[in-house]
């Protein structure tokens, strides 16, 4: 790492100083734009206790699913239980300490997070047991809740392509939380499938600039597809 | 007879209107991409960043990176636009979305709804639906009349956790279409041939059906 230059080594130097306890911010919706090497490096390096911030958990045994079968979650905040048996289980079971989170809600606290604006107010959850405990305010007539914003020690992120000072270009709807999740980070750690030298990517089409970017690494990408669905032609 | 699923979204895709932005949840409301009546345009809005979604791809077209909110692999079709998820629900809770077509565990007279979790069994959590009730203002509720265990979904208040507390205005089961209106499910069309009084006695909440109410065109 140098200068402006984001770019690192390996993936055990993308994620140098992750400890125990901290929080970590991870793109992706579903398996989609999952950050999934970065994912599989905090297994093998089995930090624990963690707080995951993600719209989803994985699945069973694969992507966030892997932290969650090996216990290195303490808590989650998280839209969508979904199809994940294991993370349904302890959720039920009270094994892990779960916020559920309305969608738009999470991607406003992460962005609001990164936008250094620590709380607002929504429509989203009033009336509800998203809403308990927090407070109201009326607004044109409509309650509305306070909720706070998120920032996280660590974010993860998915991009297609990045240039080596970090700005990175999403693809399709790989895109999802990554954009709000690069913001949120104190440290931001981004894999993308290919690296480019500065000036290969056309400052108009940047999704992510590299302000938000501490270290960028190329991996390769499984890219398993949770409900493959096929028109019949 | 009750409607089919089918019935159950060509009925709702009589709702959609030329130029609407729509967004249709999990289950049986991604049907009525099926039912668009000739003549009119819609985009659809996916809310994991997709306006503009297409038909599931061949097994050629088939990309890891393009799905719907349920995490099927979709097509976007000429002039679809791609963004985030924060983008996404600004559209949503800006009050963009012209339409929005959701499934619900329950509903009850005062327009609440529950659709996410049921305690001690069930856990899906809310995804996008919280944000989709509060934000849009012409919504469709469409669900089964009943639950599988043939208890009505159509209550005097919900017992489940709440989705969204007097936001739903208009539901439509096998059953019949409602529209809930000072406290009551006030019974608007029913399903052909369907007697008002099975209608009745599978409706647990205040129902308001003329003898009259009119069977539904299909």
């Amino acid at each position: 790492m140098a200068g402006l230059d984001k770019r690192v080594a390996g993936y055990t130097e993308a994620l140098a100083g992750l400890s125990d306890g901290m929080t970590v911010a991870s793109g992706g919706f579903g398996l989609c734009g999952i950050p999934e090497n970065l994912i599989a490096e905090i297994r093998r390096r089995g930090t624990s206790d963690l707080t995951v911030i993600s719209n989803n958990c994985g699945v069973d045994g694969f992507g966030l699913g892997l932290l969650l079968e090996n216990r290195q979650i303490r808590k989650v905040i998280a839209s969508y239980v979904g199809e994940n048996a294991e993370f349904e289980r302890q959720l039920l079971a009270g094994e892990i300490e779960v916020e559920l989170t309305p969608q738009g809600t999470l991607a406003e606290k992460l962005r609001a997070g990164g936008a250094g604006i620590p709380a607002f107010f929504t429509a989203t959850g009033y009336g509800t047991p998203v809403g308990d405990g927090k407070q109201v305010r009326e607004f044109n007539g409509r309650p509305c809740i306070l909720e706070h914003s998120l920032t996280a020690d660590f974010a993860i992120v998915k991009g297609w392509k990045a240039d080596w000072y970090g700005n990175v270009v999403y693809r399709h709807t790989a895109r999802n939380f990554n954009p709000a999740v690069a913001t949120a980070g104190r440290i931001t750690v981004v894999e993308v499938e290919e690296i480019v030298p500065p000036g290969a990517l056309d400052p108009d089409q940047v999704h992510t600039p590299g302000i938000y970017v501490d270290r960028l690494i190329q991996g390769r990408f499984e890219k398993r597809i949770e409900n493959r669905t096929v028109h019949k032609a | 007879m009750a409607l089919t699923r089918d019935q159950m979204a060509m009925r709702v895709a009589r709702e959609l209107q030329d130029g609407y932005y729509v967004n249709l949840g999990i289950g049986i409301p991604t049907l009525v991409a099926n039912h668009v009546p000739p003549g009119i345009e819609v985009m659809l809005q996916s809310e994991n960043g997709l306006l503009g979604m297409g038909p599931f791809p061949t097994v050629e077209q088939i990309d890891a990176d393009m799905i719907n909110a349920g995490k099927q692999t979709v097509t976007a079709l000429p002039g679809a636009a791609i963004f985030s998820s924060a983008d996404s629900f600004a559209m949503i809770r800006g009050g963009h979305v012209d339409l929005t077509v959701l499934g619900a565990f329950e509903v009850d007279v005062v327009g609440n709804i529950a659709s996410w979790m049921i305690p001690g069994k069930l856990v899906k959590g809310m995804g996008g639906a919280m944000d989709l009730v509060a934000g849009a203002e012409n919504i469709i509720v469409m669900m089964m009349h009943a639950s599988k265990d043939g208890e009505s979904k159509l209550l005097e208040r919900c017992t489940l956790p709440l989705t969204g507390s007097g936001c739903i205005r208009r539901v439509l089961t096998d059953l019949g279409l409602f529209e809930i209106v000072n406290g009551s499910f006030v019974l608007r069309e029913r399903a052909p041939g369907v007697p008002i009084a099975e209608i009745r006695a599978k409706t647990a909440g205040r129902l308001v059906a003329a003898d009259d109410a009119p069977e539904m065109l299909l």
